[in-house]
């Protein structure tokens, strides 16, 4: 597969240099309020729903595998491997 | 279930499954007014005390070639990892429910009836430990550049005995001893900034102990999707009650505080995703 997504879903990186917000305070990324339509990091969002939420086989044979068939798929996206550490998928 | 699935015709849906909680008014709120992601209106599939959300998706687009397409494809699985937990948050806004993980799909209603069905004493356990907490999640960065940054012009306090001296004398330990220093500095920094940021997240862990119920460790977050300036070195996931979540954020204000190498960053109120699965009997020692 390609490595890069097409929509850049990774986001806006900061520019080499550019200061960021509270560097060595606390960063909370989203505040006293709730949600409130903050939209939530890709990254942290996997890391939930592929890792996280209860486990059914569900119906499709493939379903359950599919979801580790994507691990094995965007792990170069998601997660850097490297020999010395394997994905624990 | 292992059984062989029997090919559907095209035209046919099958249900998607987002969460289970228990039947009743609040979770029938929760299903009107959402959609799914194939835009289809979101309903309650109960059985006993317990029921699902569900909305159906077309069997082509979700069944099994269609959801490996989908999934292999990070748009595609962006996308729909939104529409999930865009149901699975909204719900939990309203009733405690168990978000399943993503892609649970049922060949028709009934199936899923068959799952609570099966699985209704676990499921109502486990409902029952989440009931009322939240899950916050806490990121722990070494960020040596940062720290770098922060440092004064490793120049201006650099031997000021021959600070005055130009051009420097050729034989004199110039350039290269410099170099050298500077290296050395480099990677001192570099250990400083893991040794502190390794610190800070023990730290934390301490502090937020007698708050939080229950730690999750994921993995930490690296390659393309982990943007962040620095290395992400803790990726803890914790299950705190509702009520607590301030008294959760002020217990972490100032745990990085003189550490220009170290960020903190929190994310949540999440639903208790990372909690979902009650922990195996017995795997010390086995990241979940």
């Amino acid at each position: 597969m390609t490595a890069r997504p097409p929509g850049g879903a990774a986001g806006p990186r900061p520019a080499p240099g550019s200061p960021l917000p509270d560097t060595s305070g606390i960063t909370d990324l989203f505040g006293e309020e709730a949600l409130a339509g903050r939209q939530v990091a890709l990254i942290d969002l996997l890391d939930r729903l592929l890792n996280g939420g209860a486990v059914l086989t569900g119906d499709l044979v493939l379903s359950v595998a599919d979801v580790d068939l994507v691990r094995i798929n965007l792990r170069a996206v998601i997660h850097a491997i490297t020999p010395d550490d394997p994905a624990p998928w | 279930m292992t059984t062989d699935v029997p090919a559907a015709p095209a035209t046919a849906t099958m249900s998607y499954v987002y969460a289970v909680g228990r039947a009743g008014p609040a979770l029938d709120a929760a299903a009107r007014g959402l959609a799914g992601p194939a835009d289809g209106p979101l309903r309650t599939v109960a059985s006993g005390p317990l029921a699902a959300l569900v909305s159906s998706v077309p069997a082509d687009a979700y069944g099994e070639e269609g959801l490996r397409a989908r999934l292999a494809d990070l748009t595609e699985l962006a996308a729909l990892a939104r529409a999930h937990h865009a149901v699975v948050d909204a719900a939990y806004a309203r009733t405690t429910v168990l978000p399943l993980r993503l892609a649970t799909v049922y060949l028709d209603d009934a199936r899923v009836r068959a799952m609570l069905d099966e699985r209704g004493p676990a499921f109502a356990q486990a409902l029952g430990r989440l009931e009322g907490q939240v899950e916050l999640g806490v990121k722990v960065y070494a960020d040596p550049r940062a720290a770098a940054a922060a440092e004064p012009e490793p120049q201006a306090a650099e031997d000021p005995a021959t600070a005055g001296r130009t051009p420097p004398e050729p034989g004199a330990p110039g350039p290269g001893r410099a170099y050298l220093r500077q290296r050395r500095q480099q990677r001192r920094r570099h250990q400083d900034a893991y040794r502190a940021a390794g610190a800070v997240a023990a730290g934390i862990r301490d502090r937020v102990a007698t708050i939080a119920l229950d730690r999750v460790a994921h993995r930490p977050q690296q390659g393309e999707l982990a943007g962040a300036a620095g290395e992400n070195i803790a990726n803890d996931a914790y299950l705190v009650p509702a009520r607590r979540v301030r008294e959760f954020r002020r217990a972490l204000a100032g745990a990085a505080d003189g550490l220009p190498g170290v960020r903190v960053e929190l994310t949540g109120p999440w639903a208790p995703y990372s909690f979902a699965t009650p922990p195996p009997p017995a795997a010390p020692g086995e990241p979940r």
